[in-house]
C-alpha cells in the first residue's frame, strides 16, 4: 500500500462549549476510497471542513504529501491555498454559480489552476486547455451534453453531478466528496459510483455517504464516526462485524445497515 | 439568446455614440455643458458598476477617489496657468488607485454591512482632511481658474477651455472606460469577479484567492472613479469638500441601480436618467417655487425606485408584465 | 494641561460618548433584528432636535417638550414601518441602503421647508441650569452630566428589558427565527413595528436632549449616523457592551482631538476605526 497522500492526526473542533469533531484521525491513500459514516450530526461534514480549510482546527494537524511541493500542515490554512495544492471538495448542499450556464461552472473551476489573472485582455473562453479539462469533466460527470444549459436549469440530480464535475476540473490528487448521491435517484446513483470506482486509482478519496449499498460498493476502509468521535476503524467486512458499530449507529433488532 | 436581441445593443450603443458626438454641432452651450456633465458622471457610475454590479462589493464611499483626483489637480495646477494633463491626470489617477489599494487592504477585510459602513466612514474621513486640515481650503474649496491643456512643450494638442473640445474629449474618454471594462470583464481576471458576486465561497473553495481579486477590482474602480472626478474638476474649476460627500456617494449609487447594475451600458443610462431627472426637477421655469425643494421629490423617486424597481429602469417592464416577472425573478 | 481642565474635558467626552451609544443603541435594534441598515436613523436624531426646540419654543419649557414630543416621534417610527422599512425586511442590504439615502433626502428637504435652515438655540431647563464648581474658576455644567445620567439609565433600562423580560425575551427571539416566534401566536408585525418605533425614539430622543448643548442646524443627522456606524463597526455588531465602549472612545478621542489637535479631531475616530480594521475586523467583541 501506497504511503498516505493526507494523514489527519487527533483533530478537534470546538465551537464554544461544543466538541464537534474529537480527537479524530484518518488517512487517505491514492488508489483508495475511504468512507466516513455515522448518523446524522456525528461530526461527518465538520471534519470535512477540516480537511478542505472551511474551518481551522481547535487541535490538530493535517499532513498533505505533494509530489511537487513537499509536506504541508494544512491545519489553518486557508480553503483556497489548500485547494490549489489540490485538494478538491464537492458540497452536501448543492454549491455552485446558478446564474452561470454548465459549462461556465466548469470552466471558472478549471481556470482556478491557470488563472492567468494579468491577461485583462484576453477574453477567458478563449483558453483551449482550461476548456478542454472543462469539457472533459463535465464529459466524466455524465453532463457532456449538457454545457450549454444554465445551471439553474437543472434537475436536483443533475446539480450534484456538476457539484462533483467542478471538483474535477480543479484537476485535485485528493477527492473529498460530501454525499454525493443526496437526493438522487437510483440510476444516477449508480452513474456516480461507477465514476468514483473510475477515479479511484489515481485519487484518494474520501467519501461520506448515507446510502450504505454505495459505501460498502466502492470503500476499501470504512471509518464510523459517532458524537464527534471515531468509534471504529477498519475494512469493510471488519466493521460489518464489528458490534460496536452496529449498537451505537444503528440500535435496533434488524442487524445490517441501512442508509 | 433571442438573435434579434444579439446585435441589436451594440447598434444602440453606436447610434447613441453618433448622435451625441454630431450633438456640439447643433447643441446650445448650456445643453453641452450639461451632457459633459452627465458623460463624467457615466464614467464615474461604471466605475462602481465594476465594483457593485460585477463584483458585488457595495460601496458608500467612492466619492472618495472622485473627490481625491479633483482635490490633486487642484493642488498641483499652477495658481493661474493651465497645468499640463499629461502629468496632472496620472498623478491624478495614481493617487486615486494608492488611496484605494491601502484602503482596500483595511475595509477589504469586512463584507456586507460592515464593508457598507466603513467605506462610507473613509470617505467621510477624506471629507474632513481637506475640510479641517492645511491641504485642502477648507469648506470654501479651491479653485482652479485655468483648464488643463494637453501640451507637449509649448505646443497644445487639445485646447480643452475649448467646451466642445472639451465634450468631445470626455466623449472618447466614456467610450473607451466603456470598452476597456467590457473587455476586462470578459477576462479571467473578470469572470473572477462575477463568481465573487455569486458566489465568493465556493469560488475560494475552488482555489481562488479572492482577497487579492477584490483588491484590485477595488484599485481599478478607485482609478476609474479618479478619472471622472478630474475630469469634473476640470470642467467646473473648483473644488469643494462636499463631492467627497455622502450625497456624492448616494448619487452615483443610485445612477448604478437606476440603469440596471451589472451591465455597463446600464451605468450610462442611469447617469443620464439621474442628471437629467435632477435638471427637471429643479428648474424653475417649469416648477416655480418646488422647484427649490427638488430633493423631495428625487427623494421621493429614489424611494420608488428602491422600493419597486431593483432591476433599475430596465425592469419596468416587468412590472407590467407577470411572465416578465417570473423571469426576472420578482415574486 | 492643568487636572481640572482635563476632568472637565474627560467628562465631556463621556457625555458625548453616551449619547453616541443611546443613538447606535437604536441603530443596533433596528439592524440586529430587522436586518434593516437604516441610513436615516441620523434623521430622526435630527427631527427629535427640531420637534423639541419648536415645541420648546411654543411651550417655554424643554422637558415638556420631550414628553410631547416623544409620542410624536413613536408615531412616526410606527407610520415609516408600516408604510416602507416593512418591505426591506428580506431584501438584499442595497436596496435598504438605497430607500434609507431617499429618505434623508426627503427628511431634509421636509425639515427645511417646515422649519427653515437657520442654526437654533435650546435653553437648558432651569432646574438643571447650574454649575458644580470644580476649582476657584471652573465648574461644570450639570445639564451634561444629567444627559450623562439619563444615557446611562436608558442604557440599564434597555439591558432589563431585552434580558430580562418576556418582551425582551421575544425580541431577542424574533431575531433568530421570525416563523418560530409566529407559530408561538406572537404577533410578529406588531413586535416588528414596535421594536423599530423603539429605535427612532431612542434616536429623537438623544436629538431632544442633545439640543440645548449642540444646537439644532441642518445636518446634524448624517454626521450622527456616520459616527454611529463607526462604533459599530469598532464595537462589532450584536454587542452592545462593544458599542459602549466604542462609544465612549469615540467620545473621548473627539472631545480630546478637539481640543489638542483641532485641525485633525474630524479624522481621529476614523482613524481609531482604521486601526481596529488593522488589528480585529470583527469588531472590540464578537457577538455576545
Amino acid at each position: 500500500m501506497s504511503d498516505a497522500i493526507l494523514r489527519a492526526e487527533n483533530l478537534t473542533k470546538c465551537f464554544g462549549g461544543l466538541t464537534a469533531v474529537n480527537t479524530v484521525s484518518l488517512e487517505l491513500h491514492v488508489g483508495q476510497v475511504h468512507a466516513v459514516i455515522g448518523p446524522n450530526g456525528a461530526g461527518k461534514s465538520t471534519l470535512t471542513n477540516l480537511l478542505s480549510g472551511d474551518l481551522s482546527p481547535t487541535l490538530g494537524t493535517i499532513y498533505y504529501v505533494d509530489e511537487t511541493h513537499g509536506r504541508h500542515n494544512l491545519a489553518g490554512m486557508k480553503s483556497d491555498r489548500i485547494a490549489r495544492l489540490g485538494i478538491g471538495r464537492s458540497y452536501q448542499k448543492t454549491n455552485i454559480f446558478l446564474p452561470f450556464s454548465v459549462f461556465e461552472n466548469c470552466r471558472i473551476a478549471a481556470q482556478s489552476r491557470q488563472q492567468r489573472a494579468w491577461r485583462i485582455f484576453r477574453g477567458a473562453a478563449g483558453y483551449a486547455d482550461v476548456n478542454a479539462v472543462a469539457q472533459r469533466s463535465l464529459q466524466a460527470a455524465g453532463l457532456g451534453d449538457r454545457g450549454d444549459m444554465p445551471a439553474e436549469a437543472l434537475s436536483h440530480g443533475e446539480q450534484r453531478q456538476l457539484e462533483i464535475a467542478m471538483c474535477l476540473a480543479t484537476q485535485p490528487r485528493v477527492l473529498l466528496l460530501d454525499e454525493p448521491l443526496a437526493g438522487m435517484g437510483a440510476e444516477e446513483s449508480q452513474r456516480i459510483i461507477e465514476l468514483i470506482r473510475q477515479l479511484t486509482p489515481a485519487h484518494a478519496i474520501m467519501l461520506i455517504e448515507h446510502d450504505m449499498d454505495a459505501v460498502f460498493a466502492v470503500a476499501h476502509r470504512l471509518t464510523v464516526m459517532v458524537n464527534g468521535e471515531v468509534i471504529e476503524s477498519g475494512t469493510p467486512t471488519e466493521i460489518r462485524a464489528s458490534l460496536k458499530v452496529q449498537q451505537a449507529y444503528l440500535g435496533d433488532a434488524h442487524g445490517g445497515f441501512h442508509g | 439568446m433571442n438573435p434579434k436581441r444579439a446585435w441589436s445593443l451594440p447598434v444602440v450603443l453606436l447610434a447613441c455614440l453618433s448622435m451625441l458626438a454630431m450633438f456640439p454641432l447643433v447643441g446650445e452651450t448650456f445643453y453641452i455643458q450639461l451632457l459633459t456633465k452627465v458623460m463624467i458622471m457615466a464614467i464615474f457610475a461604471m466605475s462602481l458598476d465594476l465594483l457593485v454590479g460585477y463584483t458585488g462589493l457595495v460601496s458608500l464611499g467612492h466619492a472618495a477617489f472622485y473627490g481625491l483626483a479633483g482635490y490633486v489637480l487642484a493642488r498641483v495646477a499652477p495658481q493661474y496657468d493651465s497645468a499640463n494633463l499629461w502629468t496632472t491626470l496620472p498623478l491624478a489617477l495614481g493617487a486615486c488607485a494608492a488611496f484605494a489599494l491601502l484602503t482596500g487592504l483595511l475595509v477589504l477585510r469586512t463584507s456586507g454591512v460592515y464593508f457598507i459602513m466603513v467605506t462610507l466612514a473613509f470617505a467621510q474621513m477624506l471629507f474632513f482632511v481637506f475640510h479641517d486640515t492645511p491641504i485642502g481650503g477648507g469648506s470654501d474649496g479651491i479653485y482652479i481658474y485655468a483648464r488643463p491643456l494637453a501640451k507637449i512643450g509649448d505646443t497644445t494638442l487639445l485646447n480643452l477651455q475649448d467646451r466642445r473640445i472639451f465634450y468631445w474629449f470626455v466623449l472618447c474618454l466614456m467610450a473607451v472606460v466603456y470598452l476597456f471594462l467590457k473587455r476586462v470583464l470578459n477576462s479571467n481576471f473578470g469572470r473572477a469577479l462575477i463568481g465573487i458576486k455569486i458566489n465568493e465561497h465556493r469560488l475560494r473553495a475552488l482555489g481562488f484567492p479572492t482577497f487579492r481579486y477584490k483588491l484590485a477590482s477595488y484599485t481599478l474602480s478607485g482609478a476609474l472613479a479618479g478619472l471622472a472626478g478630474y475630469l469634473a474638476a476640470a470642467q467646473f474649476g473648483f473644488v469643494n469638500p462636499e463631492i467627497l460627500g455622502w450625497h456624492s456617494s448616494g448619487s452615483v449609487l443610485m445612477m448604478v441601480i437606476l440603469g440596471g447594475m451589472g451591465t455597463l451600458h446600464g451605468s450610462i443610462l442611469g447617469a443620464f436618467a439621474f442628471i437629467l431627472l435632477q435638471e427637471a426637477l429643479s428648474n424653475q421655469a417649469w416648477f416655480g417655487d418646488a422647484a427649490a425643494h427638488w430633493q423631495l421629490a428625487m427623494g421621493l423617486f429614489i424611494i420608488i425606485v428602491a422600493l419597486l424597481l431593483p432591476r433599475g429602469l430596465m425592469g419596468v417592464s416587468s412590472l407590467f408584465s407577470a411572465r416578465a416577472k417570473q423571469e426576472s425573478g420578482i415574486e | 494641561m492643568d487636572p481640572a481642565f482635563f476632568f472637565i474635558q474627560l467628562l465631556n467626552g463621556l457625555q458625548y460618548g453616551l449619547l453616541l451609544f443611546l443613538v447606535a443603541c437604536g441603530l443596533t435594534l433596528i439592524f440586529g433584528i430587522l436586518g434593516i441598515i437604516n441610513l436615516a436613523h441620523g434623521s430622526f436624531y435630527m427631527i427629535g432636535a427640531y420637534i423639541a426646540w419648536s415645541l420648546a419654543s411654543m411651550t417655554g419649557n424643554l422637558a415638556l417638550a420631550i414628553l410631547l414630543g416623544i409620542p410624536l416621534t413613536v408615531l412616526l417610527g410606527m407610520l415609516l414601518e408600516r408604510l416602507l422599512y416593512r418591505h426591506l425586511y428580506a431584501r438584499d442590504h442595497l436596496y435598504q441602503v438605497l430607500m434609507t439615502y431617499g429618505l434623508i433626502l426627503v427628511f431634509e428637504e421636509l425639515r427645511s421647508m417646515v422649519w427653515g435652515d437657520d442654526v437654533h438655540g435650546v435653553a437648558v431647563p432651569a432646574m438643571l441650569s447650574g454649575s458644580i464648581p470644580l476649582t476657584e474658576n471652573l465648574s461644570y455644567p450639570v445639564y451634561r452630566l444629567a444627559i450623562s445620567g439619563v444615557c446611562l439609565l436608558l442604557a440599564g433600562g434597555l439591558y432589563w428589558l431585552i434580558q430580562k423580560t418576556r418582551l425582551g425575551m421575544m425580541i431577542r427571539a424574533g431575531s433568530t427565527n421570525r416563523e418560530m416566534v409566529q407559530a408561538l401566536g406572537i404577533n410578529i408585525n406588531l413586535l416588528y413595528t414596535l421594536i423599530f418605533s423603539l429605535g427612532v425614539a431612542l434616536a429623537a430622543f438623544a436629538g431632544m436632549i442633545a439640543a440645548p448643548v449642540s444646537s439644532v442646524y441642518p445636518n446634524m443627522g448624517a454626521q450622527v449616523v456616520i459616527i454611529c456606524f463607526v462604533v459599530v463597526v469598532i464595537g462589532g455588531i450584536g454587542s452592545v457592551w462593544g458599542a459602549l465602549i466604542a462609544a465612549i472612545l469615540i467620545g473621548l478621542t473627539d472631545t480630546f482631538g478637539k481640543v489638542l489637535v483641532p485641525e485633525y479631531a474630524g479624522i481621529s475616530t476614523y482613524l481609531l476605526m482604521a486601526l481596529v480594521l488593522l488589528w480585529r475586523p470583527e469588531g472590540l467583541f464578537k457577538r455576545i
